[in-house]
């Protein structure tokens, strides 16, 4: 007698998800898939608009990251114009960019996983969340929130919003930097290299205690794919997009966007409205490839500032040069915030920072044009087509998340294999189910955002239709 | 070439929301309540170009007569009576401008006006948070053909302040209305594509005195499109003073 059980609203993660297992006779897990339930179509809306448009538009894809949609959208429109941007609005773009990141990852480290690392996977689901941290653990959840106000402020003092600015422009950034906000920006950081010190020092006492999920949360071997610096260093903005395998040796190099289709390919499967992208030359599904914090720590000699790189060797005398566990997801992440709060400062103290000449100006010199960056998830390809007035007549979005699709499949798969009887059903088996897809920090409506507390009903139906058992989250 | 009618130096009195006020015999009940530091929204209106009437927030009550009237378009008489706000007026008033905003998409967030807008500033002013009519989600195209301009008829609100600044200051009368209704459009000659028209200058009025997103320059994002509207006054003041 076949069963599935279906836990309906994926909880702690960014947007809406559901997630079946399949049981076989025995009560053991035979399948298990996790479904996207949103439909966006925003590649389809955006026919017609002014190319100028594009970032404003995109950015609304998402309100954690609107700073990575602008950068890549941006970076597709400085190629329709075929212009480079003037040195100054790079710096900047990057200081946004990694600003974001910061944020971001704080968010998921702080606010959405945390809790499953400080009260235990079987912990009381009522205070294994945010509000749970304020209370039990006050100092650490408040330096998460004044790590996410660092990056949140750096946001809004260059684009006057923390959320959606307008700043990011074709052609660069429509307003400089002034020294004012420089200073500001420059007297936080010492405050927060010491939180996210903090964060580290904790981490290294819990990450020992779930030998079990390191093993089993999408611990599998994959390729790794980001954008990495020409000289090997971490790398958010620009850069070659380099696939590596398992051991961390490079598959390909990619140094022309507009050829990212050979790399990647789009598979559709039924059971998602997130799409499936994999490594061509190695096909469907084998061209399996992780995206993210882990996967560009991976393919990075090293991050490149003094900090995160004591840190990645630490990272690398225990886990080696290339982890496969997603696991280890929050350790990278924790490593990107150290390095991108150094990277910020050092940017900042570029003595061209204040220059006024923050955007090219030029009318559109090709007819496609595509723009990849570094999103806090992983790797994000945005691919404009226009026509001769400079209106869209058609966009390709790789979404960073999606590009972990498959792994986060299989990751579901393996934990609930590990991890959940169907025979007895408890809560923490299925947090685990949810935890491994909190590694990956996915983002799926991009605009709705879960907390701790949203409800959760999982039930045990048989092949008839018959309720089993049934499993209340209130 | 303001006002319905021309102005005289003979003297009237009348009231505005209790306020007794007075002004010159042909002057509009708009012209007055501004002069007298009395509110009355309007969008189509502008000074320096003929009475339109097509928007219809200017409509106010005046005291005997069943009919609400146009502000801009009625003519002030002696011993009027007006009431500028109330709240049959101000419901009228947010009902139109929901209206405007259900006709068309408008959306403000990613619009190159946002935060630099009449109609949304009107939104903002009358205290509209929600739509209440269903949208239309029209398909319209966006004329992006000129080589500094563009139109973007999602934006529009047929104010047609372009039509009559084209025809009456710059004398190129590019642009007019086709169409009835929901169908009505802003057209450039026969109904061509901007960039193709032979008789626009180029003088970009159009472009500054729009009140929405729906004249830009071209290569503007989100947010940057800012009006300058304070030529016209000046151009009608030294027409006139010529004349």
């Amino acid at each position: 007698m076949n069963k599935t059980i279906t836990i309906e609203g994926v909880t702690r993660i960014e947007g809406h998800a559901r997630i079946t297992i399949q049981l076989d006779d025995q009560g053991k897990v035979c399948d298990a898939q996790f479904h996207v339930t949103q439909f966006r179509g925003f590649e389809k809306f955006v026919q017609g608009r002014p190319l100028t448009e594009m970032p404003g538009i995109m950015a609304r894809i998402c309100g954690i990251c609107p700073v990575s949609h602008l950068m890549a959208s941006a970076k597709a429109c400085d190629d329709l114009l075929a212009v480079d941007i003037p040195p100054t609005a790079n710096k900047l773009r990057r200081i946004m960019n990694l600003a974001q990141i910061v944020q971001s990852h704080a968010l998921s480290f702080f606010h959405l996983s945390s809790p499953d690392l400080l009260f235990g996977m079987d912990g009381d689901p009522a205070s294994r969340n945010i509000f749970g941290l304020i209370r039990d653990h006050p100092e650490f959840a408040r330096d998460g929130i004044l790590l996410r106000k660092f990056g949140q402020d750096i946001i809004s003092l260059l684009g006057e919003k923390k959320i959606h600015p307008a700043w990011v422009v074709p052609g660069g950034v429509n307003a400089p930097l002034t020294a004012q906000h420089r200073d500001l920006i420059l007297a936080e950081i010492p405050a927060a290299l010491s939180r996210a010190a903090r964060a580290l020092e904790y981490f290294h006492t819990v990450r020992d205690r779930y030998p079990a999920e390191v093993d089993a949360f999408a611990n599998f071997p994959t390729l790794f794919a980001g954008l990495i610096s020409p000289a090997g260093l971490i790398e958010h903005y620009d850069g070659a997009l380099r696939f590596v395998d398992e051991n961390a040796a490079p598959v390909a190099d990619l140094t022309d966007p507009h050829q990212y289709q050979s790399m990647i390919g789009e598979a559709v499967e039924k059971h998602s409205y997130l799409k499936s992208p994999y490594f061509r030359p190695r096909g469907y599904p084998e061209g399996i490839y992780r995206v993210g914090p882990l996967a560009r720590i991976i393919l990075a000699e090293r991050c490149g500032t003094p900090r995160a790189d004591a840190e990645l060797g630490i990272f690398r005398t225990r886990l080696g040069r290339s982890p496969q566990s997603s696991f280890h997801y929050h350790w990278a992440r924790l490593i990107e915030i150290l390095y991108g709060i150094e990277m910020i400062q050092r940017l900042l103290e570029y003595p061209d920072i204040l220059n006024t000449h923050v955007r090219s100006r030029a009318r559109p010199n090709r007819l496609e044009g595509v723009g990849i960056s570094e999103a806090p998830r992983g790797t994000l390809i945005h691919h404009y087509r226009i026509d001769e007035n400079a209106r869209m007549v058609w966009a390709n979005l790789i979404i960073a998340t999606g590009n972990n699709n498959l792994a986060m499949n299989r990751g579901v798969l393996q934990v609930a294999q590990r991890f959940v009887d169907g025979t007895h059903l408890e809560e923490g088996m299925l947090n685990r189910v949810e935890a491994v897809i909190r590694c990956f920090d996915p983002c799926l409506s991009c605009s709705t955002h879960a907390l701790g507390q949203m409800p959760l009903c999982i039930e045990l139906i048989n092949s008839t239709g018959e309720l089993c058992d049934v499993l209340q989250r209130d | 070439m303001n006002t319905p009618v021309d102005i005289t130096t003979e003297s009237i009195t009348l009231q505005i929301d209790d306020k007794d006020v007075s002004c010159r015999k042909g002057e509009t009940v708009l012209q007055v309540a501004r002069e007298n530091g009395i509110d009355i929204p309007t969008l189509c209106y502008m000074e320096g170009l003929t009475v339109w009437g097509g928007c219809r927030l200017c409509m106010v009550e005046i005291a005997g007569s069943p009919k609400l009237q146009a502000a801009c378009a009625t003519v002030c008489m002696e011993g009027m009576n007006i009431c500028t706000k109330s709240p049959r007026l101000e419901n009228y008033r947010r009902m139109i401008v929901e209206l405007l905003f259900a006709e068309r998409n408008h959306v403000c967030s990613v619009c190159v006006s946002n935060g630099h807008c009449e109609l949304q500033s009107m939104a903002v002013k009358l205290g509209i948070d929600h739509v209440r009519f269903a949208y239309r989600f029209p398909h319209l195209e966006v004329d992006n053909s000129h080589d500094r301009m563009r139109m973007d008829h999602n934006r529009c609100i047929l104010c047609s302040r372009c039509v009559r600044v084209c025809a009456e200051v710059e004398g190129a009368h590019t642009k007019d209305i086709k169409g009835r209704g929901v169908l009505a459009a802003i057209i450039h000659d026969l109904d061509q594509n901007w960039g193709e028209s032979s008789t626009c200058t180029s003088c970009g009025k159009c472009v500054n005195i729009c009140p929405t997103g729906a004249l830009t320059h071209r290569g503007t994002a989100v947010g940057e499109m800012t009006k300058k509207t304070t030529f016209l006054p000046y151009l009608t003041l030294m027409r006139e003073a010529q004349l």
